[in-house]
């Protein structure tokens, strides 16, 4: 193929043209355009589905999908897979609550987000060690964690709501409207994934956790301490879990033990849906929103038109089936 | 001891009108090589025929005809004197060719006795649940037959590796096998093993059935076969009966005079060590293993097939575990537990399974060539990819790699050029010695020549230090200063290039050790 080509490397001519990543872009504009398209054919269904307020609420809604799917890109680029963010997102929402509910710590809100910000790094931290260093698999150590997570937040909970309307403006993080008309959540979730995208693509913990995804023996031969990147990507999982869980209680102003099954499902779709693969070795930030907000105009959209809850899952899940569908027609079917 | 049943159908053809199994002109040709061309073999009843060659000689081609798994592109295969196909190992199995390979085909969850009848399960009346009753009887029945005491319930597993090999052998016995080819069988056994194998492959042998012996080993050889054939480069070199050849004569037989290019490496004074290895030992393979590369030096790694030099490439830059050994760079005593340490005391590993552990095939040029020296291409944290971009594509220049861009992807360039990409990750990484396994596998005449012009390159001018393992002797000798050559995880001989011929480098490579003399030192 490229035999006939002179030896000289054009370094910049070719930019725009290298395949992979045009496929990559190419399935996120699909994404965006299918987003667009769903909410033509509602709009026309059921024309307040474009009102601001409701276009707004959906954004909002996306945030917790959202913020999780940002930090299980990292996993899934090592090539592993987390099941955590859910009930994870429900541990660490119970532990933020309890440090700053009147009821219990009454300490202020910050100490409540470190809290929910540590609770989840140590969540990634135990997950990481057991998957990186004692060698098990990322499927099953991860369910027995979300097992764990679980029992967990309902213990610390006394299986009840940890109320949070006590605590003066925690609701404002995720609702407040520094800008008006936009959810502060909205906002979050867009800062956050400049932030994830700045990690996955210019600094060495994405570009380690994609090589490791692509092919883990010969990045560890380069002399890349493989086990400890990936026990990293595990921890910015779970830091993103933690975020998730103080958005959610802020939204609800309340910590639900029983919160978030099921969510983790949601995260996994959003970032196959954006195009990240399952395989590992390719991750896409701006998908895992895009896919985020899809699945919520999705809910959104057949809510609006009156389809049951029950239905809107299945909606759901074939769609993942077609976004996993698409990710094996654009490798060819074939094995890499 | 019997031949097996020949109560089932299969009588005795009238008058063998001729060899057992017989290979007639036949050929095979992958894309670029030339594995069998025009070979004869032919294999009489009551024989134990030795089938020997060098890596590559086209031994397991052969055999692998004689199995189902290769359709030859020329010639033919005759069974009792009349023409067969065997499209499938199912065939070959029915033809009553059996194989037992290197690697066993087992199941370790399964017993011995599931093992044996796999997918020929005897049925309880009614055919739908299995017979285990009559499943365990029928196998211990075969294992008595071989004089082996396996229990048939006993999950496979838990075997020695010999016993498990036995279970191989009577599963071939349960196909009423009149052909038993057998490669490398005593590769991995102890001498007792080796003397039961032979007990069983004497007691198989009948004027109607034979055994293909596939081995290295010329003692054993001379000991168990009758006859041997000797390949070399994928052509038949010879066939005599055993007794009329010595063991110098078939090693002489086996490396042939080939018309080597008479190109040697200039001789070069000696200069300090850069690299000293002592007393490296890894489980199971390794023992003891020994040698110093000195700086501007191609140090060659000659042996057979698993003899070990790769697994010495890989305990040295700690990619396997090791159970001893001490390394010394440059006069100081260093500690390389995993590839990351090998990595920053300027060792890189250059495997001869690129697309395993050298590339990350669905990243660019750009990113494989920067992925061991990453870190330096940080600023506030961040990568530069603009300069990763550039440096690689300094490094493009300097080797002549061919590819479009440094955007293109690795698994798009050819073999030659994806060995450059491996080698430019570490020239970037400013290693001092490399390690070459197989450099030029799977790489094309033309690019062979640029591989080998790069080698001299790098020891002459960029002074650096080399280890160089191939299984090509004419490669070997073409390119290394000194041949050390392995043979079953040890190091037999050293040899300077003025003295190094092949026949003295296929000595030292069969130099089994008894394992008598093992056990006393």
């Amino acid at each position: 193929m490229s035999a006939a080509t002179p030896s000289t490397a054009d370094v910049s001519a070719t930019r725009f043209l290298v395949p992979d990543r045009y496929k990559v872009f190419l399935q996120q504009g699909m994404v965006l355009l299918v987003v667009i398209v769903l909410a033509v054919f509602f709009t026309i269904m059921r024309p307040n589905f474009a009102s601001w307020s409701n276009i707004s609420s959906l954004l909002l809604a996306s945030v917790v999908t959202g913020v999780q799917a940002l930090g299980l890109s990292f996993v899934i680029a090592t090539g592993g897979i987390d099941l955590t963010p859910g009930l994870g997102m429900a541990a660490t929402s119970v532990i933020t609550a309890l440090i700053i509910s009147t009821e219990f710590g009454n300490l202020p809100i910050w100490v409540g987000i470190l809290g929910g910000l540590a609770a989840g790094a140590l969540l990634g931290l135990i997950n990481g060690t057991l998957i990186a260093y004692l060698k098990m698999q990322p499927m099953i150590a991860t369910l027995a964690m979300m097992m764990v997570c679980w029992g967990a937040a309902l213990v610390l909970a006394g299986g009840k709501t940890v109320s949070l309307r006590a605590v003066e403006g925690y609701e404002l993080i995720a609702i407040g409207q520094v800008i008006p008309g936009v959810p502060n959540g909205v906002i979050i979730l867009v800062l956050l994934a400049i932030i994830a995208g700045i990690v996955m693509n210019k600094t060495v913990v994405g570009r380690y956790a994609l090589a490791i995804g692509s092919n883990k023996e010969a990045t560890r031969i380069s002399g890349v301490n493989v086990a400890r990147w990936e026990v990293l990507a595990y921890v910015i999982c779970g830091i993103f879990t933690g975020i998730s869980g103080i958005l959610m209680s802020s939204r609800l102003s309340a910590a639900q033990p029983t919160l978030g099954q099921g969510y983790e499902m949601y995260a996994i779709a959003a970032a196959v849906i954006g195009g990240t693969s399952l395989r590992g070795g390719r991750a896409s930030i701006f998908g895992a929103v895009i896919g985020a907000v899809t699945i919520q105009t999705i809910f959104n959209g057949l809510t609006v038109m009156g389809v049951q809850d029950q239905w809107q899952k299945v909606v759901l899940g074939a769609v993942v089936l077609v976004a996993v569908f698409v990710d094996i027609v654009r490798r060819g079917g074939k094995e890499e | 001891m019997t031949v097996v049943g020949t109560d089932v159908a299969q009588e005795p053809e009238t008058a063998p009108t001729g060899a057992l199994l017989e290979a007639r002109g036949v050929s095979k040709v992958f894309p670029g090589v030339r594995a069998l061309s025009n070979v004869d073999f032919t294999l009489r009843g009551g024989e134990v025929h030795a089938l020997v060659g060098e890596n590559g000689a086209g031994k397991s081609t052969l055999m692998k005809v004689f199995a189902g798994l290769y359709q030859p592109d020329g010639g033919e295969v005759l069974q009792r004197g009349k023409p067969i196909t065997l499209p499938t190992p199912l065939s070959a199995h029915l033809a009553g060719i059996s194989v037992i390979h290197q690697e066993f085909f087992l199941m370790n969850h399964l017993t011995v006795a599931q093992n044996i009848f796999i997918g020929r399960e005897p049925k309880l009346p009614g055919g739908v649940l299995n017979d285990d009753a009559a499943l365990n009887r029928q196998a211990a029945e075969l294992l008595e037959r071989l004089g082996v005491q396996i229990d048939p319930k006993i999950q496979v597993g838990r075997l020695t590796v010999a016993q498990q090999q036995m279970v191989e052998i009577a599963k071939a016995l349960s196909f009423d096998s009149s052909v038993l080819i057998m490669d490398e069988p005593t590769a991995a056994l102890t001498e007792t093993e080796v003397q039961t194998l032979f007990r069983i492959i004497s007691g198989f042998v009948t004027p109607e059935t034979a055994v293909v012996y596939i081995s290295h080993r010329m003692e054993e050889i001379k000991k168990i076969a009758t006859r041997v054939t000797i390949l070399r480069d994928g052509e038949l070199v010879d066939s005599q009966p055993m007794d009329d050849l010595t063991i110098p004569e078939i090693i002489h037989m086996m490396v042939g005079r080939k018309i080597a290019s008479d190109v040697r490496p200039e001789p070069r004074a000696a200069t300090e060590p850069v690299l000293r290895v002592e007393g490296l030992s890894t489980q199971p393979l390794l023992k003891d293993v020994s040698f110093t590369l000195e700086r501007g030096e191609i140090l060659g790694f000659a042996g057979l097939m698993g003899a070990g030099r790769t697994e010495t490439a890989r305990a040295l830059i700690g990619a396997d575990p090791t159970s001893s050994g001490q390394v010394t760079m440059n006069g100081r005593p260093v500690r390389i537990s995993n590839p990351g340490d090998a990595v920053r005391l300027g060792i890189g590993y250059l495997s001869e399974d690129r697309k395993r552990y050298g590339l990350i095939l669905r990243q660019d040029v750009a990113a494989n060539t920067t992925l061991a020296s990453i870190t330096s291409f940080m600023r506030f944290g961040l990568l530069r990819d603009a300069d990763m971009r550039t440096s690689a594509a300094t490094w493009v220049k300097t080797l002549s790699t061919k590819t479009p861009s440094v955007r293109q992807l690795v698994r798009n360039l050819s073999g030659g050029n994806q060995q450059k990409v491996v080698l430019a990750k570490w020239l970037l990484r400013d290693c001092d010695i490399l390690i070459f396994d197989e450099p030029t596998r799977g790489i094309d005449v033309g690019a062979k020549q640029e591989i080998y012009d790069l080698l001299d390159r790098l020891t002459k001018e960029e002074g650096k230090s080399i280890i160089m393992i191939s299984s090509e002797m004419e490669e070997v000798l073409r390119m290394a200063d000194r041949i050390a050559v392995m043979c079953n995880g040890r190091i037999t001989g050293v040899l300077d290039n003025a003295e190094a011929t092949q026949e003295k480098i296929m000595e030292l490579a069969t130099q089994f050790e008894s394992v008598d003399i093992e056990r006393q030192a």
